[in-house]
C-alpha cells in the first residue's frame, strides 16, 4: 500500500498475487518454450537422432521423402527415375554412401556446370540427405553409409594410413593433403574440411574423377587407418612456424625473395642513405 | 682511451709488426675507401648467407647421419613411428624434434640456402645491368657463375640429404635424366648410384660432396672474387667528382667494417625471423622416399625451377634409329635453355667488347637505361628464365588460380620464344625513351611549376638548370661510341681488318646496335650538333693514364634556361 | 716502420708503391650541395697535423639522443641472447607441440638478438660516426711497361735456365709421363659401380609372381577388383621390402568395365577388365599415378605426361615419348592375380641402349 494512496486496496486473490512476482514471468516462459518443443518433437517424430549410422534399414516413409526431394532437387539434371540425362549422370548403383558424400560436402546439388563440383554449404538436413540417400539406394542397390564404427580411428594403424595414404593418395591430394590439380579443370580438392565419414564414403564410391577403392581391395581397417593419418596431420601444429599452405617449395621460393630478400632490400638502402646535412 | 688499453694495443702492434710487417699494408687497408649504394650490398647478402650456411651445416653435421641402411622409426614424431625408413631421415626426424633448436638450426640451414641463391641471381642481375662485368672485372664475372652453378648443386645435393619423398623424387629425376644421355647416360648413372636406382651408395655420396667438396671449392672461389674485386677496387656509380680514375666513399676502418658487420645481422636476424614463423622443407610431412609414391606438386628448390620448367614444357620427341634412343625430351630440357643463358652470360663481356672495340678499363657503372640493347638483352634473358621458372609450378598455379593446365603449358611454349624477343623491343623502348627524358632535362632543366606571362602574352614554365650532382649523373655518357666502323658505301676507304669479311661486317652491325643511344647535347643549348660528346676516345691497355672523361667540361649555363 | 731499427737495408716493400698509390689526404665531411676537390696541402707555415677523419659527428645534439638508443638496443640484443639459452634450457622437445613451443621461443630470441645488434650498429654508424666522403686514386691496373719488361726478363731467363726450351727430349718426355699420371685418378673410379649391361631391360617380375596390393601386402582375386574406376598400387610377392626392386617394378591396376578397354591395349593380357601398367613413367621415372576414372586419363604430376589407360596408356600430351610398358596379367591355381610374363619391353625413361 502506497502511503500516498489513501484508498485501500482490495483484496487480492491468490492467482493474481502470483501473477505480479517477477518469477512468475520466467515461469510462464519456460512452460511455453517446452510446451513447443513436446509439440515439434511430436509432429518431426523419431528422426532428431542424427548420426552416422543408419539405423536398422530405412523405413518407406524415409524413402518416398528422399523421392519427393529427389523429384524437388535433383531430377531436373539426373532424370525422373535417376537415370541420368546429358546434364547429370545415372544415379542407379552408386549406393547410399555417394548420395551422402556429394550431399554432406555440398557439392549436390550443384550449382553451376563446372569441370568439377566444388565444396559449398550444406543446404539440406542431415536427416533429408539420409532420406535421399535411401531412395537411391532402393533403385539399384550400392555401398551404404558407413557406420560410426567404421569410421573411428580408434586404435587404427597410423603407420600403415600413412604408407597406402602416400601410395595410393598423395599422388593428386598432396603429402599433407592440401590437394593438386588435374586435367582440364579439374582439381582432387584439399582434405582439410572432410569429415571421416566423407573421407571413407570418398574412397568407397569414387566421385567425380577420383578412382573407386572398394572396400575388397582396400578393406575397412585399412580405410581406417587412411582416415586416422589424414586426420591427425592435418590437425597437427606446424612447429616450424605457418605452414604457407603445406605445398611445398613453390610458396617457400616466393617467400624467400618477397619476405627475405625484400627486407634485406630495404635494409641495405637503410644502411647506405646518405645523411641530410644541415 | 685508458693507458692500459693503449698500453694493450701497442704491445700487441708491436708483437704482430715484428714478425709480418704488417704496419703499412694493414694500414692502406684501414684507409681503403668503399663506395657507398644500396645495391653493392646484395653480393654481401650471398657472403653471408654462405657463412650462416657454414656454421649451421656444422651444427647439422654433428646429428645427420648420412646412410640408406634401413631402420624402424621410435622417435618423438608419432605419426611415423613403427615407419620404415633409411638412418639419414630417421636422423634428420631426430633433428627436428630430438633436439633442441634442431629444427631452428635445420630452417636456418634451408632459408639462408634459398636466400644464398636468391642474394647471387640478383647480384648477378645488379652487375649485369650495371656493366660492372666489363674490364677489368671478367674474371669475377666468370667465377661468379661457376659460383652459381655450384651453388644449385649444392643445394640439389643439400636438401637430397635427408631422403623424403619430395627430395628422393628429385633424385630419381636427375637419374632419368642422366640415363637418358646418348652413349654415356646409363653408366654414369650406374657410376652415381652405385647400381640401380636408389641403391644404397647415394646419401653417403652427396653428403660428402655436400659437406666436403663444394664448400671446399665455393669457400677457395669466394675468396678469388673478393680478393678480385679488393684489389681492383669495387666500382661507382657515376656522380659528381667521381671518374674512372678514382673511388669516393667512406674508408673501411670504421665505418664499412661496422656497416658491413651490421648487415651481417640483419641477414643473421632476417634468417632467424624466417625461421621462427615460416615453416620450410617440413620433410616430417612428406615421408620417408618410396620409389612407389609420389605427391602432388613436386617441385625442387626454387633455383632448380628453370630445369623443371623446361622439362615439362618439352613435347615428346625422341628418336629410335638403328637400336639407339635419343630421348630429345629429356636431355634436351636439361641442357639446351640454361646451357644458352649460362654460355651467354659468361660470352658477354667478350662480345660486348668484340663488338664495341672496347679495351679500355671501366670502374663507373653504367645507368642501365644508357646501355639499352645490354639492358633489352638482359631483360629478354629474364624473361626465357621466367617462362621456364614460372612453367616449373604449373601444376601449383593451375590449382590456385584455376586455370587448366594444359592451357598454361601452351602459354609457356608460346612464350617462351615470343617473350623474350617482346621483351628485348619493349626493354629497349623504355630505355631510349628515358635517354631522351635525361637529354631534355639537361638541355631544358628541371621543371619548376612556376609559370610566367610574357610580355607578348605567351605562358612559359620557367626551368631551373640540373644541379651538379644530377649533371653529372645523367651526363654520364652511354656506352662508348663504336670504335670499329664499316666505311660509308661506295667509299674508296679500305676497311679496318676487324671490320673485314662477313664476321666483321656482322661485327660492326652488332657494334652499332650495342651503342645506339641519344646523344647527349654538349652544352646544353640544342642548337643541333648532335655531336654526343659523352663518347671517349679508345685507350688500349699499358698505355692509359686510367682518366676517362665523365663529359665536356661544361660551361655552366647560368641561369640562362630559366632567362629565356 | 721495424721495431729494430736499422737492421734490415730500407725495405723491399716500402719503395715499391709509388706516391699516387696512397689515398690522398682529404679533409672530410663537405656539404654534397657543394663543389668537391682536392684540397692543396696546408702551407708549410701551419704546421698543424690534418686529421683523416674528424673525430665527432656534426650534429651533437642528435648523436647524444642516439647514443642513448644504441645503447639501450645493446641492452635488448643481450637480454635477448640470454632468453635464448634460457629457452634452450627450460623448453622441452619431444613431441610436435614442445617442438614448436622451443623453435618459437628460440627463434625469437634470436631474431631479437641480432635485430637490435644490426639496428643498433646501423644508427652508431649514421648518427655518432661524422660522415665523410673521401676520394681515392685509382691506378691503372696494367703494370708500367718498365714492369712488364722486367718480368719477361725474369721469366724467359728462368726459362733459359732450366733448358725446358732448348732440351725437347726431356721437355716431352715429362709431358709423356704426366698424361697417364692424370688418367689414373679417372680409372681409379671405375668401382664406383657395376656396369649397366642389360639390367636395365627387365624387372622382377616373372610368371606366375603374385601382385601384392603395396602396404598390407596382400594378394588380390579379379572378384575383389571388380568395380570398374577402381585403381591400386601392386608390388611383386617377395619384394615389397626391396626399394632397388620397386623403383622398377612398381604396378599398377586399373578395373574397366565391358567393352571400355580398346586397341592397343593388349587384351589377352587383361583379367576381366582389370588391365596392368607400369607406375614408372617413360618420361624420367616418377611413380605416375594420378588416375582419372572419367577420362581414363593416368596424369604424372611430375611433368604432366598424360597416357590415355583405356588405349594401351598411348601418350597423349606432355614430355614422355613412349606408353607405359602393360604387364601381362592372368590368375593362378587358387584364383589370385599374377603376372604372366615380365615387362616385355625396359620399363621407365629411356636410354641410349633401348632401342
Amino acid at each position: 500500500m502506497h502511503p500516498l494512496n489513501p484508498k485501500p486496496r482490495q483484496q487480492v486473490s491468490g492467482i493474481k498475487r502470483w501473477r505480479r512476482q517477477r518469477a512468475a514471468r520466467y515461469a510462464v516462459l519456460m512452460l511455453g518454450l517446452a510446451a513447443i518443443a513436446v509439440v515439434y518433437a511430436a509432429v518431426t517424430g523419431a528422426g532428431g537422432a542424427a548420426s552416422a549410422a543408419t539405423p536398422t534399414g530405412p523405413s518407406p516413409a524415409d524413402i518416398a521423402q528422399g523421392k519427393a526431394i529427389f523429384a524437388d532437387t535433383c531430377s531436373s539434371c539426373h532424370g525422373m527415375n535417376a537415370q541420368g540425362t546429358e546434364a547429370g549422370p545415372s544415379l542407379v548403383g552408386v549406393g547410399a554412401a555417394a548420395v551422402d558424400f556429394q550431399m554432406s560436402t555440398g557439392r549436390m546439388p550443384a550449382k553451376d556446370l563446372d569441370a568439377e563440383m566444388p565444396r559449398k554449404p550444406v543446404t539440406f538436413t542431415t536427416e533429408q540427405i539420409h532420406q535421399v540417400a535411401a531412395y537411391i539406394a532402393s533403385l539399384g542397390g550400392g555401398p551404404a553409409i558407413p557406420s560410426a564404427a567404421m569410421v573411428s580411428t580408434a586404435g587404427a594403424d597410423v603407420a600403415l594410413g600413412q604408407q597406402l595414404f602416400i601410395t595410393n593418395c598423395a599422388q593428386c591430394h598432396n603429402f599433407a593433403g592440401a590437394g593438386g590439380a588435374l586435367t582440364y579443370g579439374k582439381y582432387a580438392p584439399p582434405l582439410t574440411h572432410s569429415t571421416p565419414t566423407q573421407i571413407y564414403e570418398a574412397m568407397l564410391t569414387g566421385p567425380e574423377a577420383m578412382p573407386v577403392f572398394s572396400d575388397t581391395t582396400v578393406t575397412p581397417a585399412q580405410k581406417r587407418a587412411i582416415i586416422a593419418y589424414v586426420t591427425k596431420v592435418r590437425s597437427e601444429p606446424n612447429p616450424g612456424g605457418f605452414s604457407l599452405g603445406r605445398v611445398g617449395p613453390v610458396t617457400e621460393g616466393l617467400v624467400a625473395f618477397l619476405g627475405g630478400i625484400a627486407a634485406l632490400v630495404f635494409a641495405a638502402i637503410w644502411i647506405t642513405m646518405k645523411r641530410r646535412e644541415a | 682511451m685508458s693507458k692500459t688499453t693503449d698500453a694493450l694495443l701497442e704491445g700487441t702492434g708491436r708483437f704482430l709488426d715484428d714478425r709480418l710487417r704488417a704496419a703499412r699494408p694493414v694500414r692502406g687497408f684501414l684507409r681503403k675507401v668503399f663506395p657507398d649504394h644500396w645495391s653493392f650490398l646484395l653480393g654481401e647478402i650471398a657472403l653471408y648467407s654462405f657463412i650462416i650456411l657454414l656454421l649451421t651445416g656444422t651444427f647439422l653435421t654433428f646429428f645427420f647421419q648420412p646412410s640408406m641402411t634401413e631402420v624402424v622409426y621410435h622417435g618423438a614424431y608419432t605419426p611415423l613411428r613403427g615407419v620404415r625408413m633409411s638412418e639419414a631421415y630417421a636422423s634428420t626426424l631426430n633433428i627436428s624434434f630430438d633436439v633442441r633448436g634442431g629444427l631452428l638450426m635445420r630452417q636456418i640451414h634451408h632459408w639462408a640456402a634459398l636466400l644464398f641463391m636468391a642474394a647471387i641471381f640478383i647480384h648477378l642481375l645488379r652487375v649485369f645491368f650495371t656493366g660492372a662485368y666489363r674490364k677489368p672485372r671478367e674474371f669475377n664475372w666468370l667465377i661468379g657463375i661457376v659460383l652459381l652453378t655450384l651453388g644449385m648443386l649444392e643445394g640439389l645435393f643439400g636438401y637430397s640429404l635427408p631422403d623424403d619423398l619430395l627430395s628422393g623424387t628429385g633424385l630419381r629425376i636427375t637419374q632419368g635424366v642422366l640415363q637418358s644421355i646418348p652413349l654415356v647416360g646409363t653408366y654414369g648413372s650406374f657410376f652415381l648410384f652405385g647400381g640401380q636406382f636408389p641403391g644404397h651408395d647415394i646419401i653417403p655420396r652427396l653428403y660428402i660432396i655436400h659437406v666436403l667438396l663444394i664448400p671446399g671449392l665455393l669457400l677457395a672461389l669466394i675468396s678469388a672474387h673478393l680478393f678480385f674485386m679488393f684489389h681492383q677496387k669495387h666500382t661507382q656509380m657515376p656522380g659528381k667528382g667521381r671518374t674512372n680514375a678514382n673511388v669516393v666513399g667512406a674508408p673501411m676502418y670504421p665505418y664499412f667494417m661496422a656497416k658491413t658487420g651490421a648487415f651481417f645481422f640483419f641477414i643473421f636476424a632476417v634468417l632467424a625471423l624466417l625461421s621462427t614463423f615460416a615453416q620450410i622443407n617440413p620433410i616430417w610431412l612428406f615421408g620417408p622416399y618410396n620409389p612407389s609414391g609420389i605427391t602432388a606438386g613436386s617441385q625442387p628448390d626454387f633455383y632448380m625451377g628453370a630445369l623443371e620448367g623446361a622439362l615439362r614444357i618439352m613435347p615428346a620427341w625422341e628418336w629410335n634409329v638403328f637400336g639407339h634412343t635419343f630421348a630429345f625430351n629429356v636431355f634436351i630440357p636439361a641442357l639446351v635453355p640454361l646451357g644458352i643463358i649460362f654460355t651467354g652470360a659468361a660470352l658477354w663481356p667478350f662480345i660486348e667488347r668484340w663488338a664495341i672495340g672496347d679495351y679500355s678499363e671501366h670502374h663507373v657503372n653504367d645507368r642501365p637505361r644508357n646501355a639499352p640493347t645490354r639492358t633489352g638483352i638482359g631483360m629478354a634473358a629474364i624473361t626465357f628464365y621466367g617462362v621456364l621458372w614460372l612453367e616449373g609450378a604449373n601444376d601449383i598455379i593451375a590449382d590456385q588460380l584455376q586455370i587448366p593446365l594444359y592451357t598454361l603449358t601452351w602459354i609457356a611454349r608460346i612464350a617462351i620464344f615470343v617473350g623474350p624477343v617482346v621483351a628485348y623491343w619493349v626493354t629497349k623502348r623504355i630505355c631510349l625513351g628515358l635517354q631522351r627524358k635525361d637529354a631534355h632535362l639537361l638541355e631544358h632543366g628541371v621543371e619548376t611549376g612556376i609559370i610566367r606571362q610574357l610580355p607578348s602574352g605567351e605562358y612559359v614554365e620557367l626551368t631551373k638548370p640540373v644541379d651538379e650532382d644530377m649533371r653529372a649523373v645523367l651526363e654520364w655518357g652511354r656506352v662508348g661510341a663504336p670504335q670499329i666502323t664499316a666505311p660509308p658505301a661506295g667509299a674508296d676507304e679500305v676497311p679496318a681488318p676487324g671490320a673485314r669479311g662477313p664476321l666483321g661486317r656482322a661485327r660492326t652491325r652488332l657494334g652499332q646496335v650495342i651503342t645506339e643511344g641519344i646523344p647527349v647535347e654538349a652544352d646544353g643549348h640544342g642548337n643541333g650538333h648532335g655531336n654526343g660528346h659523352g663518347s671517349p676516345a679508345a685507350v688500349t691497355a699499358g698505355e692509359q693514364e686510367g682518366d676517362r672523361p665523365a663529359g665536356p667540361e661544361q660551361a655552366d649555363p647560368d641561369g640562362e634556361d630559366a632567362a629565356r | 716502420m721495424q721495431g729494430s731499427g736499422e737492421q734490415f737495408p730500407p725495405g723491399d716493400g716500402a719503395e715499391e708503391l709509388p706516391e699516387s698509390r696512397a689515398p690522398h689526404r682529404v679533409i672530410g665531411t663537405p656539404p654534397p650541395a657543394r663543389a668537391r676537390t682536392l684540397l692543396e696541402a696546408p702551407p708549410q707555415e701551419d704546421r698543424k697535423p690534418e686529421r683523416w677523419l674528424p673525430a665527432e659527428p656534426s650534429d651533437l645534439g642528435q648523436a647524444k639522443r642516439a647514443e642513448r638508443l644504441v645503447a639501450a638496443l645493446f641492452i635488448l640484443s643481450m637480454l635477448a641472447s640470454i632468453g635464448f639459452i634460457a629457452a634452450y634450457v627450460g623448453l622441452e622437445v619431444g613431441s610436435v607441440g614442445g617442438t614448436a613451443r622451443s623453435n618459437l621461443a628460440l627463434g625469437l630470441s634470436m631474431s631479437v638478438a641480432f635485430g637490435a645488434l644490426a639496428v643498433g650498429a646501423v644508427i652508431w654508424v649514421r648518427f655518432l660516426m661524422p660522415s665523410v666522403e673521401l676520394t681515392e686514386e685509382r691506378k691503372p691496373l696494367a703494370s708500367t711497361r718498365q714492369q712488364r719488361a722486367e718480368f719477361e726478363e725474369t721469366f724467359t731467363e728462368g726459362a733459359e735456365a732450366s733448358g725446358f726450351a732448348k732440351r725437347p727430349l726431356v721437355r716431352r718426355t715429362l709431358i709423356a709421363a704426366t698424361v697417364p699420371l692424370a688418367i689414373a685418378p679417372l680409372v681409379l673410379l671405375r668401382d664406383l659401380g657395376p656396369l649397366p649391361g642389360t639390367k636395365l631391360r627387365h624387372t622382377v617380375w616373372r610368371r606366375g609372381m603374385r601382385l601384392l596390393v603395396y602396404g598390407p601386402n596382400t594378394p588380390l582375386r579379379p572378384a575383389d577388383f571388380a568395380i570398374p574406376g577402381q585403381m591400386i598400387t601392386v608390388v611383386p610377392d617377395g619384394y615389397q621390402d626391396n626399394l632397388d626392386v620397386l623403383a622398377k617394378a612398381t604396378t599398377i591396376i586399373l578395373k574397366f568395365g565391358p567393352g571400355q578397354l580398346k586397341a592397343p591395349t593388349m587384351m589377352n593380357w587383361t583379367v576381366d577388365g582389370i588391365v596392368a601398367y607400369s607406375k614408372i613413367c617413360t618420361h624420367v621415372g616418377c611413380p605416375v599415378a594420378l588416375y582419372e576414372q572419367t577420362t581414363h586419363h593416368i596424369l604424372c604430376p611430375c611433368h604432366q605426361s598424360t597416357f590415355d589407360a583405356a588405349r594401351g596408356a598411348q601418350v597423349i600430351f606432355g614430355p614422355a615419348a613412349r606408353p607405359l610398358p602393360q604387364l601381362p596379367l592372368t590368375t593362378d591355381a587358387e584364383g589370385f592375380l599374377v603376372a604372366a610374363s615380365d615387362y616385355h619391353e625396359p620399363v621407365g625413361p629411356s636410354f641410349w641402349e633401348r632401342g
